[in-house]
């Protein structure tokens, strides 16, 4: 029957879920769609140029770096993550030649010089913002008010600065931080499109409701025993875009369950810490970095008890 | 006394994986294969110790012959499966273990000759010593897949109390219908093996379990075991179909609530855990005198006509997927066992051993290993509550004494890590590695 038939072998299991990791990243590009296309509706076509040449910046930056690493370049979409996630934390109107330069060091030094996907420490986009914003503090802290395709956007400067100094009503300056009607970095905005997006991930299993929630639910809480208004705090600023596609990032968060809500409480209490104290407006993007270095010592110390091991005090 | 006690309940687990079912066969009634013209007898097709031939090359064997035994405590018997002669020895490499096992072939008369059974026996009048010899004659082994010998699991020792029976028919690996359609078609014998392993253990309660995806199973135990009049306390379960629900160690959680301590075996929580088919051959050898000579297999995956066989052991596999019409299109990879658990083959001619439940002819896929990410969905599917990422690590760097300190002697190989990983990481793979390595370093002590 089968004498001239090559027969096979492979090691078990013979099935798969399918789900592999240019999959995820493909998913979590869609569900960027949404807070992208709102930077672009609020911020005009200079927005879509900056994610364009972040995206094709980072990119070009893996592609070579694999070259020159002499490992197998696949397009696993991840550096479209990168790129993106930088673009979205940027103002909308930096000069393109520092978009180049901070997302090709998003991937050519947070990412590829530690050994690639799965190797790196640090999250690449907020790295690479980061690295920006220290080398250009004055651009990437001049924000611009929506001037894309609508007219009656709420005339206040950047929400977190200290300045700020709104002149609308609270409840409709909430409205304005929900929808995105106000300035700030490019997919930070509106907090409703994020949302669809994070709950899309959710929804799908790429990324785990531990981290957000709580990550989101210490800065309420904390903003809120401070005698501060919560509703801004989670509200306003990257907080939103920071919870739900920054610190789920599967490598530089922890591997545990347990681990990752250690690990968004604790940048939560950075954020408010470096908002409320710190010198800078705006602290998601340093508690999370400062968080991703801590996590192979929450990996370390955190496990999960096994099936059957007793737990100390019991008999 | 009657008491027969039925309860409905939805377990659940945060652990495992759902998988797709791809129950080809669960409606296709089992169906007798023809005998074969020779059947190879592996000498060792237990978890214990091999066995010793008891006939050599040209003597002449009856069905249901004793040919091989251990003296061992932890073994079972293997018997003629065939009438005929037997012709010749060969090796065979054990799917299991990896290591190379004897094994005897015995051509066909065509005649299927039975040794004489004895008459047939009522449960009633037997003794439980007398029942564990008729099951250790038999050559019963665990049919789930471990291929534990059966009287042993049945004797516990004196200072452990076994409260409670659980009769495994979760069968929780896709294309696997061999244990379902035994409960339909064969319900009777395999209530009757329970009856006979409570009579052994007198336990407080037993359970049946079945997942939820086999509700014809379900709803034909309980009216049978409405109808037996069995003695004893029976409960019948359903469980989410969920993988590995079936492996004794989730079984147990999922149903009790109890864990097996690490290291440790279900009697020292007080359970006993016995798959149905394994009931069933209880059944047929205590009460109708047989050896353990066949079984249900699943043929099953890309042959033309998947069917549900009733097979000699030893029957050659070629013969099965014959059977069901040969290799349908591109596939060229049969898997002994379930797509989870079960070990590709390189050999058609190899034969169907006790523990086989299933025979799965698929198109191999080339994998592309990633690097790991991290994303934790090992951590999520793990049964056993282990981190196959960070075992993979240290095996990757040969630290396998940090294996050892993360439990890695408690993974069972489900796969089911393996199954969600977006990496594409052959976890199951590293962790056979660091286990033998691990053996081989304590041998070396």
């Amino acid at each position: 029957m089968t004498g001239e038939k090559r027969i096979l072998i492979s090691p078990g299991p013979h099935l798969w879920s399918g789900l592999s990791v240019s999959k995820i990243m493909y998913l979590v590009v869609l569900a960027l769609i949404l807070p992208s296309g709102a930077g672009v509706y609020f911020f005009g076509y200079r927005a879509l140029l900056v994610m364009v040449t972040s995206v094709a910046t980072a990119v070009l930056t893996e592609y070579v770096s694999k070259k020159l690493r002499k490992r197998a370049f696949v397009m696993d979409w991840s550096a479209v993550v990168t790129g993106l996630l930088l673009a979205l934390t940027l103002p909308p109107t930096l000069p393109l030649w520092m978009v180049v330069i901070g997302s090709a060091f998003s991937i050519g030094i947070v990412k590829e010089a530690f050994g690639g996907l799965g190797h790196n420490i640090f999250n690449p986009a907020l790295g690479g913002r980061a690295f920006m914003a220290a080398c250009f503090p004055a651009e990437m802290t001049t924000w611009v008010l929506p001037a894309g395709f609508i007219a009656d956007a709420v005339t206040c400067a950047t929400p977190l600065n200290e300045s700020f100094v709104c002149p609308v009503d609270k409840l409709s300056l909430y409205k304005a931080l929900f929808m995105g009607n106000v300035g700030g970095s490019i997919g930070e905005t509106s907090t409703l499109l994020i949302l669809i997006g994070g709950l899309l991930l959710l929804v799908l299993g790429i990324i785990n409701w531990r981290i957000p929630l709580a990550y989101i639910g210490t800065v309420a809480l904390l903003t809120f025993a401070l005698g501060q208004d919560a509703i801004f705090h989670i509200l306003a600023g990257g907080l939103m875009l920071g919870a739900f596609f920054m610190a789920t990032d599967y490598v530089t968060s922890p591997i545990t369950n347990k681990g990752r809500i250690i690990f968004a409480v604790g940048t939560g209490l950075l954020t408010v810490a470096i908002r409320l104290f710190g010198g800078m407006p705006e602290g998601v993007c340093f508690s999370i970095l400062f968080m991703n270095a801590l996590t192979p010592l929450i990996d370390r110390y955190i496990k999960v008890r096994p099936y059957g091991l007793k737990q100390a005090g019991e008999k | 006394m009657n008491k027969v006690n039925f309860s409905l309940k939805w377990w659940g687990t945060s652990y495992g994986v759902k998988l797709p079912e791809n129950k080809l066969t669960a409606a296709s009634p089992i169906e007798r294969a023809p005998l074969p013209e020779k059947v190879i007898i592996a000498l060792h097709q237990n978890i214990g110790a091999p066995c010793k031939a008891l006939v050599k090359r040209g003597d002449k064997v009856l069905t249901g012959q004793k040919i091989g035994d251990s003296e061992k405590f932890v073994s079972a018997p293997v018997h003629a499966t065939i009438s005929g002669e037997v012709s010749g020895t060969t090796m065979l490499v054990h799917p299991a273990t990896g290591q190379l096992v004897e094994a005897l072939i015995v051509t066909s008369d065509g005649r299927d000759e039975w040794v004489a059974l004895e008459a047939r026996d009522a449960i009633d009048k037997l003794s439980v010593e007398e029942i564990l010899k008729r099951i250790r004659e038999a050559g019963i082994v665990g049919l789930g897949g471990a291929a534990f010998p059966t009287q042993v699991k049945l004797s516990p020792p004196k200072d452990k109390k076994i409260d409670t029976v659980i009769l495994n028919g979760c069968e929780c690996e896709p294309y696997i219908t061999s244990d379902h359609r035994v409960m339909l078609e064969y319900g009777r014998e395999v209530l009757s093996g329970l009856n006979i392993i409570r009579k052994v253990l007198s336990p407080d309660n037993v359970y049946i379990a079945i997942e939820d995806n086999k509700q014809d199973a379900i709803e034909h135990v309980r009216k049978l075991l409405a109808s037996m009049e069995l003695d004893g306390n029976y409960k019948m379960v359903t469980l989410k179909s969920k993988y590995p629900m079936g492996a004794e160690k989730t079984l147990i959680k999922n149903i009790l609530g109890r864990e097996v301590p690490i290291g440790g075996l279900p009697l020292d929580v007080g359970v006993v855990v016995h798959n149905v088919s394994t009931a069933r051959a209880i059944h047929d050898a205590v009460l109708e005198r047989k050896p353990f000579i066949e079984r249900v297999v699943t043929v099953t995956g890309a042959v033309k006509e998947p069917k549900n066989l009733l097979v000699r052991l030893g029957t050659p596999l070629r013969d099965l997927i014959e059977n069901c019409g040969g290799i349908d299109g591109e596939a060229d990879e049969i898997v002994l066992g379930g797509p989870m658990m079960g070990i590709s083959q390189f050999d058609l001619d190899f034969p169907v051993i006790k523990g086989a439940n299933c025979i799965l002819v698929k198109k191999s896929v080339p994998m592309r290993e990633g690097d790991c990410i991290s994303c934790g969905r090992c951590l999520d599917a793990c049964p056993m509550r282990l981190m196959p990422t960070m075992l993979v690590k240290y095996a990757k760097v040969g630290r396998y004494d940090a294996c050892k300190e993360a439990y890695i002697a408690d993974c069972f190989e489900c796969g089911a890590c393996a199954y969600a990983c977006p990496a594409n990481i052959p976890i199951v793979q590293y962790i056979k590695i660091a286990k033998s390595e691990l053996i081989k370093r304590a041998a070396k002590k």
